[in-house]
């Protein structure tokens, strides 16, 4: 019998990782730096590894042989559960670095929980995970600040990409009948308690990048679920394509 | 000759990871980078530990050490991956330290990833010993390195990240 909250549990981590890592990945050649170039690549090289691992582990819970390339190339937006702000679009290097800082803050926070999980596998993933992470958070919290304390074009585009991406943001410490499962055997993490120290850690490098703390929003949901933007749905038609073309290609 | 269970020790199955290199940066081995874990005698398990989630020398890494093992005449060992405790650069050891600042790469501060001890210290140049060094990019050329210059001989360095 599959544990079924347990390998969507496993599927949410993979996919969130994946979907994230994909986005950065479209940045490869197009960055304005070297170096920013090399930085969100190689988050998406972690982001991407990470996946690996957990999609691995759903792929083993859910026992028909699909391991983590099946469920990456084979599954349909509906069948995908990430959240939906990382599936949000690049847009400018503004709202990447918005998009990046309001994900990594979080993913470290609940990677950090994670860790503590009775189920071994997830708990070894998240504290193995969230190594990686403090340098995303590092990198994205850094840029907010060189940024919105730039001139008054990157303010403005910093500005603009955080409005783009904010209102995706509560929809990371919603709990949905998976989640409260989880809660309940001891292997996952209370979202909701995340959100105090998620908005005290937000809060301190918005002032620091001159930003206003945005105001709360109504929640946008419906990623857990399969409910997603039309953005998905793109960026897995470039994802999978290859896979979907020529079913079972390997090199 | 089939040898008996148990009778394969720890010190012939290091001996020969010993000499297997990491793809990477070949100067150092899987051994000294850490990445071997250790070796049950009597399940006959090695254990090996991946550095980064998205390092692509992961699995180049595995291969080369199921072929060294092959070549030795130690291919009923099974090679096992386990996650935790996870990886760190504290599993470095002193000689691979050493190894890789010949080779031309800063080895990483001890302290285990410690958002305080990370990048607080200035890497020291490989190339002429200076401490007046500057990062340039957190992220560098593999998941594993950080590039720094060094402003004494003005020459670019890769330094290996406190993890
Ligand atoms: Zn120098």
């Amino acid at each position: 019998m599959i544990d079924q909250p347990l390998f969507h549990y496993a599927l949410r981590l993979g996919d969130d990782s994946l979907i994230l890592g994909q986005r950065l990945s479209e940045w490869c050649g197009h960055a304005a730096a070297l170096e920013v170039d090399l930085s969100l690549t190689n988050i998406g090289l972690d982001l991407i590894g990470q996946a690996t691992s957990a999609l691995g582990y759903a792929g083993d819970l859910e026992g028909a042989g699909r391991d983590a390339d099946g469920l990456a190339f084979h599954r349909d937006a509906l069948d995908y559960e990430n959240c939906l702000l990382v599936e949000q679009p690049n847009g400018d290097f503004g709202q990447t670095i918005a998009r990046q800082f309001l994900f990594s803050n979080w993913h470290w926070l609940f990677l950090s929980a994670l860790a503590a999980s009775k189920d071994a596998t997830l708990a070894a993933m998240a504290a193995k995970s969230v190594k990686e992470v403090s340098y995303h958070v590092e990198f994205a919290n850094d840029w907010m600040v060189r940024l919105g304390d730039g001139t008054p074009e990157s303010h403005q585009r910093l500005s603009a990409g955080l409005d783009w991406n904010w209102r995706f943001v509560e929809e990371l410490f919603i709990g949905d009948d998976v989640d409260n499962e989880m809660v309940q055997r001891g292997i996952g993490v209370d979202k909701a308690s995340l959100r105090a120290a998620y908005d005290a850690r937000i809060i301190d490098v918005l002032n620091d990048a001159n930003l206003p703390v945005p105001k709360k929003h109504r929640a946008i949901t419906g990623g857990r679920r399969g409910h997603h933007s039309e953005h998905l749905g793109h960026l897995l038609s470039q994802m999978q394509f290859l896979q979907r073309a020529y079913p079972g290609a390997s090199w | 000759m089939q040898r008996e269970i148990g009778t394969i020790d720890a010190q012939e199955v290091m001996a020969v990871l010993a000499a297997v290199p990491d793809p990477e940066i070949p100067v150092i081995s899987v051994v000294e980078l850490g990445i071997v874990r250790g070796f049950d005698p009597l399940r006959e398990v090695v254990i090996i530990t991946p550095t980064y989630s998205g390092c692509p020398a992961t699995l180049v890494i595995e291969q080369s050490i199921r072929a060294a093992l092959d070549a030795a005449g130690l291919s009923r060992i099974l090679v096992k991956t386990e996650l935790a405790p996870a990886w760190s650069t504290d599993w470095i050891t002193q000689a691979g330290r050493a190894k890789l600042l010949a080779y031309g790469i800063a080895p990483p501060p001890l302290g285990d990833g410690a958002p305080s001890l990370r990048n607080r210290l200035a890497a020291q140049c490989p190339q002429c010993g200076s401490h007046n060094t500057t990062e340039i990019s957190r992220f560098a050329s593999t998941p594993c390195k950080a590039l720094w210059r060094c402003n004494a001989c003005q020459e670019p360095f890769d330094r290996f990240k406190c993890h």
